[in-house]
């Protein structure tokens, strides 16, 4: 188990490399200049745009670029936006909001994920499983804007029960619509595919050995069919709380949350390089990390695994 | 001082005179989407104390359904139990309420299955599910029923039981989870276990070895067995009697060796001569001719007329009852019955 731990850790250093290096050149590549960009319809002074280019090492060949970026980091530095605000203050404040959404649409999508999943598999070909069944396919075919503009229209416009937009990101319980948006899409993966796990392992012959033993039924139904079905889906869960980690652009921007996801896509607008790099190299960390948590979780919850 | 027949019984709930466990007229079904499938029509047999019962057959003759049957363990619906009676102990377990019916399940009556693997919990130590039977039954703390597990483990000669208790079912070979299986079955000490198939997953060797586990156990608690196999060789060194099924009704019955010697019926006959044999080295082996009948559509009169080498008129449309067998001159053969209008014939056959 050790070795194998540290050996996922070692092949999570080129991983590492490799992500920020292609994120690097392709920000630095794309057409356009920022700095002049800065000046906006004014002309700029071919001075002072060196003076600024020298300032950010715009001036030096991108190779250099990239191993003086990849220097600083490692100081803890992720670099000064080109409005002169430090990335990681940036990040400071935008993190925060994104983490508490991130875990409000996680707990959302868990809890009643696994209620639904869990009603539907253990009677399959009821009401209430077909019930399930539609409106999770509902879910899954409408889009995540789409589903955002109804819930704005329904809950703030019609029923005035919340703003229609996110006023205080620091706010959780203005938070709490466009938790349930985003969370809405995992949710409906998560009941569906506990719903198929439950399906499979009613049938299994050990649950037939656990009647047999004369068990209770809530016995065999905690213990016995659940422990077994929560393996797949514990494993969705958990990359999707790294997905969910890396901000939502679409929601965050519809709900005005100042998330990640919304101060991303106005770095890339704004062809904001070091913002976009510093920003792109904390999510390939979290992603890194959130896989090697779910396969670790993986061994922890199948012995067949741990000794294989 | 006690004698030996107080002390066997004394941790029974009472003693009871007549069979364990006693099947009546049991008809089993399934209602499928192409239609019902009569599993099992009109089984009956009984088994005492101390006694082992080889029910005999191919797969879908119905063995194991009876044997869930008797278990309360058929998923109903898709099954349906529409007529039979099932007493155990002389008390109507179809009619019983679930909880008092489950109480009895592991613990009165325990089962062992076919495949180990499949049937220990994957996720769950061995010590752990073995330890299961007393949490549940006994109300026995963890730490006990660990120390339980180990003895159980034991008690089925699984080396370094102590060592091993936490490990998980993966990680033991063929053998020795089928005597963790073994182990689960015998934990509460019930009064009957139905094994099925309990030998058919395993190496010829380590079959013989666990079979004579099961045996020595058996007659250890005088329990009653109840042994579903399809395989003749497993059966004749430890069954007492035989019931021999196909298409869902027990067409023989004889004590074990006088049915290897005269068997009384044509089915029974056909399994027998297809027993490879030493002496016939070099020659094809016999195989009965056909198919086992299709559940749905059970053909009328006797089930296995159209494989039949004597059928006649008679077995297209009447159905054999179990005839008693007799001698010539009308001693009566205890213990023995045909579902044959041909009985006599087949029993001189040789």
């Amino acid at each position: 188990m050790g070795s194998y731990v540290l050996r996922r850790v070692l092949q999570m250093i080129p991983v590492f490399f490799g992500t920020t290096l292609l994120i690097f050149l392709m920000v630095y590549t794309l057409p356009g200049d920022p700095v002049s960009a800065l000046f906006g319809d004014k002309a700029a002074d071919p001075a002072v745009v060196a003076s600024i280019k020298h300032k950010y090492y715009l001036d030096q060949p991108i190779w250099k670029q990239y191993l003086h970026y990849m220097g600083n980091l490692f100081q803890g530095d992720f670099g000064t936006s080109f409005t002169g605000r430090p990335v990681s203050d940036i990040m400071a404040d935008a993190f925060p909001v994104t983490i508490r959404l991130a875990l409000m649409a996680f707990a959302f999508e868990l809890v009643f994920g696994l209620l639904l999943g869990l009603v539907s598999g253990l009677k399959r070909g009821s009401i209430q499983d077909t019930l399930v069944l539609v409106l999770t396919l509902l879910v899954i075919s409408i889009p995540v804007f789409v589903l955002a503009y109804i819930a704005q229209t329904v809950f703030a416009t019609n029923l005035g029960w919340v703003t229609p937009t996110v006023q205080n990101s620091k706010d959780l319980s203005q938070l709490i619509l466009p938790a349930v948006v985003l969370g809405s899409l995992s949710l409906a993966f998560v009941a569906r595919l506990t719903r198929t796990s439950i399906g499979e392992n009613l049938r299994a012959d050990y649950m037939r050995t656990a009647v047999a033993k004369g068990l209770p039924r809530r016995t065999i139904v905690t213990r016995h069919l659940l422990r077994n079905s929560l393996i797949p889906v514990v494993t969705f869960l958990g990359t999707d709380l790294g997905a969910l980690m890396g901000g939502a652009i679409v929601t965050e921007g519809i709900f005005n949350v100042q998330g990640i996801g919304n101060v991303l896509y106005r770095a890339i607008n704004q062809k904001e390089g070091p913002t976009v790099v510093g920003i792109v190299t904390v999510l390939v960390i979290v992603y890194l990390v959130a896989s090697l948590v779910v396969d670790l979780l993986y061994a922890v919850l199948d012995p067949r695994i741990r000794y294989a | 001082m006690t004698t030996a027949v107080d002390t066997g019984t004394s941790r029974r709930e009472a003693p009871y005179e007549g069979p364990l466990l006693d099947v009546r007229d049991l008809h089993v079904e399934f209602v499928t989407r192409d239609g019902v499938a009569k599993a099992v029509n009109g089984v009956s047999y009984s088994v005492a104390a101390g006694e082992t019962l080889a029910v005999l057959g191919e797969s879908g003759s119905g063995k194991s359904v009876t044997a869930q049957a008797i278990m309360g363990i058929l998923d109903m619906p898709p099954a349906r139990i529409p007529r039979g009676e099932i007493r155990f102990r002389g008390e109507d377990m179809l009619g019983m309420d679930k909880e008092r019916r489950r109480r009895i399940r592991g613990q009165k009556i325990a089962m062992i299955f076919q495949d180990a693997l499949s049937s220990l919990n994957p996720v769950l130590t061995v010590g752990f599910q073995l330890g299961e039977m007393f949490r549940a039954h006994h109300k026995s703390s963890r730490k006990e029923a660990k120390e339980k597990a180990v003895e159980l483990m034991e008690r089925v000669r699984i080396p370094a039981a102590k060592d091993r208790v936490n490990d998980y079912p993966h990680q033991f070979s063929g053998g020795m989870r089928q005597r963790i299986m073994i182990a689960m079955a015998l934990a509460l000490e019930p009064d009957l276990i139905i094994a099925d198939e309990p030998t058919t997953a395993l190496d010829v060797t380590v079959q013989a070895q666990v079979m004579d586990l099961l045996a020595e156990l058996q007659a250890e608690f005088n329990m009653g067995l109840i042994l579903i196999t399809h395989d003749l060789g497993v059966v004749a060194d430890v069954a007492d009697k035989i019931a021999v099924m196909y298409a869902g009704r027990i067409v023989e019955t004889a004590p074990v060796h006088e049915l290897y010697a005269r068997p009384a019926h044509p089915y029974t006959r056909g399994l027998l001569d297809s027993i490879p044999r030493l002496d016939q080295k070099g020659q094809e082996l016999y195989a009965i001719k056909g198919l086992p009948p299709n559940l749905l559509r059970i053909p009328p009169g006797c089930a296995f007329n159209p494989r039949c080498p004597r059928a006649q008129a008679v077995c297209r449309q009447e159905v054999p009852e179990l005839f008693p067998v007799t001698e010539d001159d009308g001693t009566e053969l205890a213990g023995r019955g045909s579902a044959c209008f041909f009985w006599k014939e087949t029993l001189h056959d040789r």
